[in-house]
């Protein structure tokens, strides 16, 4: 049985403490007038930073003036709001992709990975909180708090026909009755799974292995289905004009590229401390080969999204990628070398990934990388220019941060850390390659 | 110079293993071992070093990266900047997305035909290569160790080798 230290619970603590305190003072700090607003802008002109911007304005009339500041006003309440969106829904899909990963290695009976399936499921706890959460704060903006989804503002849809176009799908009451559907189906789905996996330990047959494979392969019908609509949902719609086929299944392959890095970390901290020494650097290694895999599947869908837009340039479709490259120029490429170069060039080696400070290296850089994509993925819609890595961004991940480890690690101490009785455990145990 | 050897036969490649442990341990020189099929861990205890093959395949993917880019560098941005369609070939980068396909086709291409080349150059393997094949009964069912007898004593060796449990002991002169 692992223990929870009281040196991680402190930790985890701190991090919730000084994330919340600077989110209170985010959320505090965004202006709330238009005056607010056109004193920010002055003053960033009195210092020079936009020179050619106050040029412009100067031949704009006021109506224009005031326009624009009205626009930065949206963006800059939006701030702390993505920003907590962002970081809540980074670590809700570290949960969702780690269920997925589990119920792959049970639909799959891979014979690997059952030493690890207790931190797998312990990463899953985190799911109920995390999506409660995200939840959450889709209802709030449903209830007009924020500006975040700008669908959800009848003011904009009356003159905006092409929402209005898609106003039987993109609706306040249906959005957060499917979000509703995702989030119970997501959670009754492995609310059973682990159940049964516990009762497997004490089973003298494998009736409880048996139930968990075809929940497996149900829950991954489940999943496919509604990962790929809770991404239209939750992320696509922040930008209402645009659309992308293979949305989805990008999305999917950043939350599973970061689901199986935490599986990773969190399984070479818990062997470190000498919880888990059924485990070996075999099993280090194909988790190392997953992150590997996974992140040039994650680049290969990146590329191939950007490549058809870029190429055809089609008007519609394109101002997406031309806000992203002129906006978030940095991010929006350097997330590339964090997600794709980096991982490629270290992970490549067979023996490096058996190297425990290699993969954790590594590991860390990609889940900076994955939270960039979420970063890019919303902040253009939502912020647009105002974006900043700031103290909204960096507190809302902090609290988020301990908030996870603090659950996580919780869940780690409510079971054995092997599990006893599943009829792969043996092999899993004896694995090498 | 005449040298001789050693071919102790096995049916089993768990008895061959053991057998290959065992001759090391006796610190017998094995020359050559003949399966019909990879027998997992074999090179292991054998104690042969590791192939650099993945190595080499690294190193011509960087080639055929470098290929790629220098070919469509020159003829698309170099020597001909065409406008063909409105895509930008005013410099490799800006036209940069377009050639990617290609890119990655090319280093996978020299990565594998390369790498494919060099294992037939290094185990020494063409169309018209004579089998080196010692005895025939090796691509079907059985398993044989050659062993340089060097100068210990042949019926010692024999004795230790039907002990490993080879089914057949010959003596060869090479």
């Amino acid at each position: 049985m692992y223990t929870l230290s009281s040196k991680l619970k402190l930790s985890a603590i701190i991090l919730m403490v000084v994330g919340a305190i600077g989110l209170i003072y985010a959320f505090a700090s965004a202006p709330s007038t238009i005056e607010e607003v056109k004193e920010i802008i002055a003053s960033h002109e009195a210092h020079g930073e936009h020179q050619a911007t106050a040029n412009a304005h100067a031949t704009h009339d006021d109506a224009h003036a005031d326009k624009h500041a009205e626009h930065v006003l949206h963006q800059l309440q939006n701030k702390p709001w993505s920003a907590t969106y962002v970081a809540a829904f980074f670590f809700f899909m570290i949960a969702l992709g780690a269920l997925a990963f589990y119920a792959i290695q049970y639909a799959a009976q891979a014979g690997w990975s059952p030493v690890l399936f207790r931190v797998m499921e312990a990463v899953t706890a985190y799911l109920l909180p995390g999506s409660l959460i995200v939840f959450a704060i889709l209802m709030l903006s449903g209830m007009h708090l924020n500006h975040m989804f700008i669908w959800m503002d009848p003011e904009v849809v009356k003159n905006d026909p092409i929402i209005q176009g898609k106003e039987a799908y993109l609706n306040v009451p249906f959005f957060l009755i499917r979000a509703a559907i995702y989030i119970i189906g997501w959670n009754v789905f492995r609310h059973f799974l682990r159940k049964n996996s516990l009762r497997q330990d004490e089973a003298t047959d494998n009736r409880f292995y048996k139930k968990n494979f075809k929940l497996s392969a149900a829950f991954l019908v489940f999943f496919i289905v509604t990962e790929s609509m809770m991404s239209w949902d939750w992320i696509m719609s922040l930008d209402p004009h645009w659309y992308s086929t293979l949305f989805g299944w990008y999305l999917f392959a950043s939350l599973f590229v970061t689901a199986i890095t935490v599986i990773a970390l969190i399984t070479i901290y818990l062997k470190s401390k000498g919880y888990l020494p059924e485990v070996n650097n075999s099993h280090i290694h194909d988790l190392a080969k997953f992150m590997f895999g996974i992140s040039i599947f994650w680049t290969y869908l990146w590329f191939s999204q950007f490549l058809l837009i870029w190429y055809s340039n089609i008007p519609e479709e394109v101002t997406y990628f031309i806000t992203r490259i002129e906006d978030y120029n940095l991010p929006f490429f350097g997330m590339l070398i964090f997600n794709f170069i980096f991982p490629l060039l270290v992970l490549i080696n067979s023996d490096y990934k058996r190297v425990n400070w290699f993969v954790v290296m590594t590991g860390v850089v990609i889940l900076v990388g994955h939270y960039l994509d979420i970063f890019n993925m919303i902040m253009p819609a939502t912020v647009g220019k105002s974006w900043f890595i700031g103290v909204p961004e960096i507190s809302a991940m902090l609290f988020f941060a301990g908030l996870f480890l603090l659950i996580v690690f919780n869940a780690l101490t409510k079971a054995p850390l092997i599990a006893k009785r599943n009829p792969f455990i043996k092999e899993s145990k004896h694995f090498h390659y | 110079m005449s040298s001789k050897v050693i071919h102790a036969i096995y049916t089993d490649d768990d008895l061959l293993m053991q057998a290959v442990k065992q001759t090391r341990e006796a610190r017998y020189r094995i020359e050559e071992v003949y399966t019909p099929f990879p027998v997992h861990g074999l090179d292991k205890a054998m104690g042969l070093p590791h192939t650099r093959l993945a190595v080499t395949a690294f190193l011509y993917g960087l080639v055929g990266l470098s290929v790629s880019i220098a070919m469509m560098n020159f003829i698309m941005i170099d020597d001909w900047p065409q406008n063909i369609g409105g895509k930008p070939s005013f410099s490799f980068l800006e036209n940069l997305p377009s050639f990617v396909p290609i890119m990655f086709e090319l280093t996978v291409f020299f990565a594998a035909h390369l790498m494919v080349i060099t294992f037939y150059l290094r185990s020494k393997i063409w169309p018209f290569k004579e089998a080196e094949n010692p005895d025939p009964r090796t691509t079907d069912d059985h398993f044989l160790m050659e062993v340089d007898v060097a100068n210990h004593n042949v019926e010692e060796m024999a004795d230790f080798f039907a002990n490993t449990g080879a089914v057949e002991i010959k003596l060869i002169n090479k």
